[in-house]
């Protein structure tokens, strides 16, 4: 591993989203819209609203993060970049973290303007800090970010790749707790979603929420999601393939 | 000193079900610039990602600069461009090749003599995607030339070119051979031939020919490349 390569991809990322207004404001904006539409949904039980506000903080932006990167290593091996770069001295995990830390920018920006709006124009009641909150919002936001690029590594196509988000995510939005409390899943299905990352990420949100700091067990959910983030890139890096047929 | 920048033993590579090459082998000498020259599918690009350590199951012996293929210590130092250009669309040319000079290392001093190199000034500021089909193959040689790699492989960068830019690239690829580096460089057009110094002809997975120009025009009887090609085919099936 490079920094010097790491913090190359990661800028050239960026300087090619500023050019893609379509998807910056995607990422932005359309987390905090669909906040929105489910705060309205809920116009009148502000209860329900309060309930499920959290965990849709760290749901949204973690699919919307995914579905971008998902498709993103695709995009250079179709390009042929990726060819390229793997002549130079470019590590398999340079170029994962590169991207990585470029969505990870993105993600606070992300993070402060949803928990902005659900806090403060959306009334959303919780109980322990705002920054907290933030902080558990920018991880998952990176969660998505590292699941993405792990499936796109996984994927041989952008077709493929596209594929991935229902295949990924869906279950894991299903079993994350935010429809049915993990500990009133059937047994074996409490059991699953044990193991899936979302369910630590919606655990924190609503650990955050009931004022647990993170000193408690949701500073131990924080770090599962993190332990996660840094699996599904090392698996990522891991599954890349430098020669291909 | 060494004297051969890339050598084939051998070289057989399977994909899918279907063998691609056959057994290849050839050397090329540091400082010459080669033509690999045959049909569109004949097993070319497979050759040269083989050399640059990108294509899977690869047998035989492919050594480069005295490693073999796709060593770790390679990268850097074989520059590589791609059929297709390889370069970010959304990104101009001096910001594309920026962003290579970083990754290899190399000042972006640098990114101000390729873009020179391939007589692409102009357009240093535009962006890639906005350029023209040749423009665009320009600037993804240009990031194969940042940092002055001892061995360059060329898959048809002269595709598409104005017949003054194709001779513009040629005395440059010479130029660069005279410095040292080692060219190996693909086409499927027979008229670029006897701009090599030596030529590759392969047909259907097996190298026909490894030769000077003149050498091969000489053997097979005839003046002009094409009709040297076909001979050689002619002559292939009829040793059968």
């Amino acid at each position: 591993m490079t920094p010097r390569v790491t913090f190359a991809v990661a800028a050239r990322v960026l300087a090619q989203l500023r050019r893609d207004h379509r998807t910056v404001a995607m990422l932005i904006v359309l987390p905090a819209l669909l906040v929105s539409l489910m705060w309205w949904m809920f116009t009148d039980s502000p209860m329900v609203f309060d309930r499920v506000g959290g965990p849709l903080l760290a749901v949204f932006p973690s699919i919307i993060m995914f579905v971008v990167t998902s498709v993103a290593t695709l995009r250079e091996r179709s390009s042929g970049t990726l060819s390229r770069l793997f002549t130079m001295p470019m590590g398999k995990l340079d170029f994962l973290l590169g991207y990585a830390l470029a969505f990870a920018l993105i993600a606070v920006v992300q993070a402060l303007v949803v928990v902005s709006i659900a806090l403060y124009l959306l009334d959303l009641d919780i109980q322990g800090a705002a920054w907290q909150l933030g902080v558990v919002a920018v991880l998952d936001g990176v969660l998505g970010t590292a699941l993405g690029l792990f499936a796109s590594a996984f994927a041989a196509t952008e077709f493929q790749a596209v594929q991935m988000m229902p295949a990924v995510m869906i279950p894991q939005i299903l079993l994350c707790g935010l429809l049915v409390p993990r500990d009133q899943l059937p047994t074996v299905l409490q059991a699953l979603s044990d193991v899936l990352p979302l369910s630590y990420a919606v655990d924190a949100v609503i650990g955050v929420a009931k004022g647990n700091g993170f000193t408690t067990g949701t500073g131990a959910d924080t770090l599962v999601v993190l332990g996660f983030i840094l699996a599904a890139l090392g698996l990522g890096a891991a599954t890349l393939k430098r020669r291909t047929a | 000193m060494m004297k051969n920048a890339v050598s084939c033993r051998d070289v057989v590579v399977v994909r899918g079900d279907r063998e691609i090459l056959h057994g290849v082998g050839f050397d090329l000498r540091a400082g010459s610039v080669t033509g690999l020259l045959g049909p569109s599918g004949c097993g070319k690009t497979t050759l040269i990602r083989a050399i640059v350590g990108l294509q899977a199951r690869v047998t035989g012996d492919v050594s480069v600069l005295g490693l073999p293929a796709g060593a770790p210590k390679l990268r850097g130092r074989v520059g590589y461009v791609t059929q297709e250009p390889s370069v970010y669309g959304d990104l101009t040319v001096t910001e594309n090749l920026r962003f290579f000079a970083a990754v290899l290392g190399v000042p972006s001093s640098d990114v101000e003599r390729v873009v020179e190199a391939v007589d692409l000034t102009s357009h240093a500021d535009a962006r890639v995607d906005q350029l023209s089909g040749g423009q665009q193959s320009r600037a993804s040689l240009a990031a194969a030339l940042l940092g002055s790699p001892e061995l360059l492989v060329l898959d048809e960068p002269t595709v598409g070119l104005d017949p003054v830019l194709r001779r513009d690239l040629w005395k440059l690829f010479h130029e660069l051979a005279d410095a040292g580096a080692t060219l190996l460089v693909s086409s499927h057009v027979m008229d670029e031939a006897s701009r090599c110094d030596r030529l590759l002809l392969m047909r259907d997975g097996e190298l026909l020919a490894d030769d000077t120009p003149q050498d091969l025009l000489l053997s097979a009887g005839t003046n002009d490349l094409e009709q040297a090609f076909l001979t050689l085919i002619e002559r292939k099936a009829g040793a059968r």
